[in-house]
């Protein structure tokens, strides 16, 4: 198959993300027409069923960062931000969201943002969420909802944690949505929804799962930023997503029928000589970049933990549309970055051995101390666990000023090169041991 | 009577016992007694002392200690505290205590729960989220049940039994504390010539790790013994130190703001120790852990790290200059702090419209230079007796 017949099949599921993503910002746009209040939240522990059956419009600031940073824009607006007071210290995500308001709020598609009538704040698996919204509150005065989500620090979701939630769900969340909505929480409206989101989140965890052959079908990290997209946003609890996501698993489905591996921006991958699992958000200034140090090598992401911050569906998470608002609660008490230390470890090295993955990598971003904060920990955790060292590279999500291409190529080509060594070492020795083997009597 | 170089050298050995001999010695004075360290910022201190138990709170080890093995758990980019901390404990200088609690303060305080399990599996970490909510009713339920899980652990292992009364005597031994600290932070306001920044930090961090009541009798008997120094008052400007909370700048830092024309009034140094809004109060329920749940929810010192529900932070700031008759302030953020690097423009926001002077400058807790922080601070501090800004 040739490299263009590649891209065309690529299309089906790209082209359908694309409509869903240029559909969301058009509705976006004629949101205040139409009178539909406009609710900003945030990726990780989000309740977008809980904001459908409202039939509000969701914005995520984390988005337009990411999708600034795609488009060459983020750095702009992270100057504007330091310009204002902002330290360099600080991350980047946030800098570049306030950066763009400042700039008159139009999105990556180049329409304007329309304001918040309610900022919902739920941070799940990171503090700083907490003071951008009080950043963001100081813009626009505007209602903000709080929903605290108690971090897993011991590894146990307990049921206290649940209740508390669900409380604030009940005595918080929806009486400000319904405040801000003038309408009633309609809770089969939120069951279907629910159902909904549960049909999508089986596809999606099949495509990731699928990973498992050999060769992956998929890259489950470059790739996995684009699965994740529509169920991690405004679509999960949608038909659209529904069909997303079954187009999605049917176009993988046949290229693991194919025996093909994943498809990269330079076409299909055609040697899958190593095995990686990642742990860290990417680099999304040079993305491209940075998916070709991987991929010229011949190096697949057969998981990744970034694909389970908005929802650990590989590892077994379904909303379920039977305990609507106490499934809203476990989803945010289990996304990846509210888990404990030891339990991310542990992730990592079950993802090594379930996936049989020959090494892994942490990509560590300077802006995210939730992500960041001790990672070289977890390097040594997971080599410990797996008896597989693990290699190291570090760079930012939206500033490039942090993105060092040489320095990141080196080290993953060091990285592979010494897998490569080790296999080579292991196989010398199991044909050594093989022969000794045969000349035992 | 006890003489003031005699208190501020005990003071100083004190704070240089990394190892926490003193914490040693007061455990073997009793049976059953536990110590528990405490990260920075919310301990239930209360709790703790009722179950037999010493918090002793761990700000990472400053300058005291050289960083070296800690350095190789993180990324330069993360703040020092955790790296300082880990050295402690790699070093057994923790080994006093029985266990770590890790308040929810920030990322890196909560990740290091986690190292901090699998480094030291013999110690007990527990990880405590102080809701951070504007709903009172289901946040204050969830903490009297932290709160109350904590205290029954700790109980079974100190032996002593989990009773109101217990706790309705620790909630009074904590607060006859928390005046103290109200009686020191008054003088120190009225006479901050007699009683400067760097001792008066010694003594707040003695409380750091002393039984309530014998802190309490010390920090006055440094008062009585301070005032009686009279000196006289030099021509410096009165500001209040803003970022400081968690990982502490060196008491060189502090003495090189002060003598560069600064007289430091306030601070959030040594967040924890100190009152942070009205005591708890019993109610006709006889509920002890419901009214600790409920003073915290109602705490009124602003901080980085909680949830601004009413959007008073800019304004509490302008209020706390006001009440300490502060002529501007200094922000002083660890390296790497996003809370406290966050809050700053919409703190200085604020200063702006009320015209209060600020300046801001970054430290680690283990700088050992302090030469452009005294000239920042003494130009500060020169322009705001010439011009009254900054
Ligand atoms: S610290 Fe990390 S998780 Fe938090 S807002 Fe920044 S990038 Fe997102
Ligand atoms: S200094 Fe700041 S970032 Fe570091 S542990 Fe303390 S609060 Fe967290």
């Amino acid at each position: 198959m040739s490299k263009q017949d590649a891209a065309i099949k690529k299309e089906a599921s790209m082209e359908a993300q694309k409509g869903l993503l240029a559909g969301y910002f058009a509705r976006l746009g004629r949101a205040r027409d139409e009178g539909r209040p406009v609710v900003y939240t945030f990726v990780p522990g989000n309740l977008v069923e809980l904001l459908s059956a409202f039939d509000v419009a969701p914005v995520y600031p984390e988005v337009n960062a990411l999708q600034s940073a795609m488009r060459q824009r983020s750095g702009g607006f992270i100057r504007e931000a330091e310009r204002a007071g902002h330290s360099e210290d600080v991350c980047s995500y946030v800098k570049c969201d306030l950066g763009m308001l400042m700039k008159g709020n139009v999105g990556p598609t180049g329409d304007a943002i329309p304001p918040p009538d309610l900022l919902l704040l739920s941070f799940t698996g990171c503090f700083t969420f907490m003071q951008w919204f009080e950043l963001l509150r100081e813009q626009y005065r505007c209602e903000v909802a709080m929903l605290h989500v108690p971090y897993v620090g011991d590894g146990v979701v307990t049921d206290a944690m649940r209740s508390y939630v669900v409380e604030q769900l009940q005595r918080e969340v929806i009486p400000k949505l319904e405040q801000v909505t003038g309408r009633r929480l309609d809770l089969d409206r939120l069951r279907e929804l629910l159902a909904c989101s549960r049909r999508a989140e089986d596809d999606l965890a099949w495509v990731f799962r699928s990973a498992r052959h050999r060769p992956s079908p998929i890259d489950a990290y470059f790739g996995g930023v684009y699965y994740i997209g529509p169920i991690f946003t405004s679509f999960r609890g949608s038909e659209d997503a529904c069909r997303y996501y079954a187009t999605l698993r049917g176009e993988v489905e046949e290229r693991l029928a194919a025996g093909q591996g994943p498809i990269t921006p330079d076409g299909p991958l055609g040697d899958e000589r190593f095995r990686l699992v990642i742990e860290g958000p990417p680099n999304w200034t040079s993305f491209r970049d940075f998916w070709k140090v991987f991929h010229d090598e011949g190096a697949v992401a057969v998981a990744s933990t970034y694909t389970q911050v908005g929802g650990t569906y590989e590892r077994g998470f379904r909303h379920d549309p039977a305990r609507p608002l106490e499934s809203l609660a476990d989803y945010c008490l289990s996304c990846y970055t509210n888990l404990p230390l030891p339990q991310r470890s542990q992730i990592l090295a079950d993802m090594v051995r379930e996936y049989e993955a020959d090494g892994f990598v942490i990509h560590s971003v300077k802006s995210c101390n939730s992500f960041s904060a001790g990672q070289l920990h977890m390097l040594r955790e997971v080599e410990r666990l797996t008896g597989i060292p693990g290699g190291f590279i570090e760079s930012d999500l939206v500033d490039a000023r942090y993105y060092g291409h040489a320095n990141i190529k080196n080290r993953i080509e060091s990285y592979l090169q010494m897998l490569a060594a080790r296999r080579a070492g292991a196989a010398s020795a199991a044909a050594a041991a093989a022969a000794a083997a045969e000349v035992r009597p | 009577m006890t003489t003031i170089d005699a208190i501020v050298s005990d003071l100083e050995a004190r704070f240089d016992d990394v190892a926490l001999g003193h914490v040693r010695a007061w455990k073997q004075a009793g049976s059953g007694r536990l110590a528990i360290g405490c990260l920075p910022v919310f301990a239930p201190r209360e709790v703790l002392w009722a179950a037999g138990a010493l918090p002793v709170f761990v700000r990472g080890a400053g300058d005291r200690l050289e960083t070296i093995r800690g350095d190789a758990f993180y990324q330069s980019y993360i703040c020092h505290l955790p790296r300082s901390t880990l050295e402690l404990g790699l070093l057994g200088h923790l080994d006093a205590l029985d266990g770590m609690i890790f308040p929810n303060t920030c990322d890196v305080i909560r990740n290091l729960s986690g190292v901090w399990q699998t480094t030291f599996p013999q110690h007990v970490a527990r990880f405590i989220d102080p809701p951070q909510t504007a709903e009172p009713a289901s946040a204050a339920a969830y903490l009297r049940h932290e709160l109350t899980a904590l205290h029954h652990d700790l109980c079974a292992r100190s032996g002593v039994a989990p009773t109101a009364e217990r706790l309705i005597a620790a909630i009074a031994d904590v607060d006859a504390a928390h005046a103290a600290a109200d009686e020191l932070a008054a003088a120190r306001r009225a006479e901050p010539w007699n009683l400067p920044v760097d001792e008066v930090y010694l003594l707040r961090r003695a409380a750091d790790s002393m039984p309530p009541a014998a802190w309490a009798a010390l920090a006055r008997a440094y008062v009585a013994a301070a005032r009686r120094r009279g000196r006289k008052p030099e021509d410096r400007i009165r500001v209040c130190l803003v970022g400081a909370f968690c990982e502490q700048p060196p008491r060189a830092l502090l003495r090189a703001a002060e003598r560069a024309g600064c007289y430091i009034v306030d601070d959030d140094l040594t967040q924890g120790v100190e009152r942070c809004g009205p005591p708890p109060e019993v109610g006709d329920d006889g509920d002890p852990m419901a009214a600790l749940a409920l003073a915290w929810l109602r705490a009124t010192r602003p901080s980085a790290v909680r949830y601004d529900q009413h959007a008073r932070a800019g304004h509490e700031l302008v209020a706390r200059v006001r009440a300490c008759g502060a002529d501007g302030v200094l922000f002083a953020a660890p390296s790497f702090c996003d809370p406290a690097l966050l809050d700053q423009p919409r703190l200085t926001r604020v200063l702006d419209q009320h015209a209060i002077p600020y300046t801001a400058f970054k430290y680690a807790e283990n700088t050992g230079q302090f030469q452009a922080i005294r000239e920042q601070a003494g130009t500060f501090a020169d322009s705001v007796k010439l011009w009254g800004t900054a």
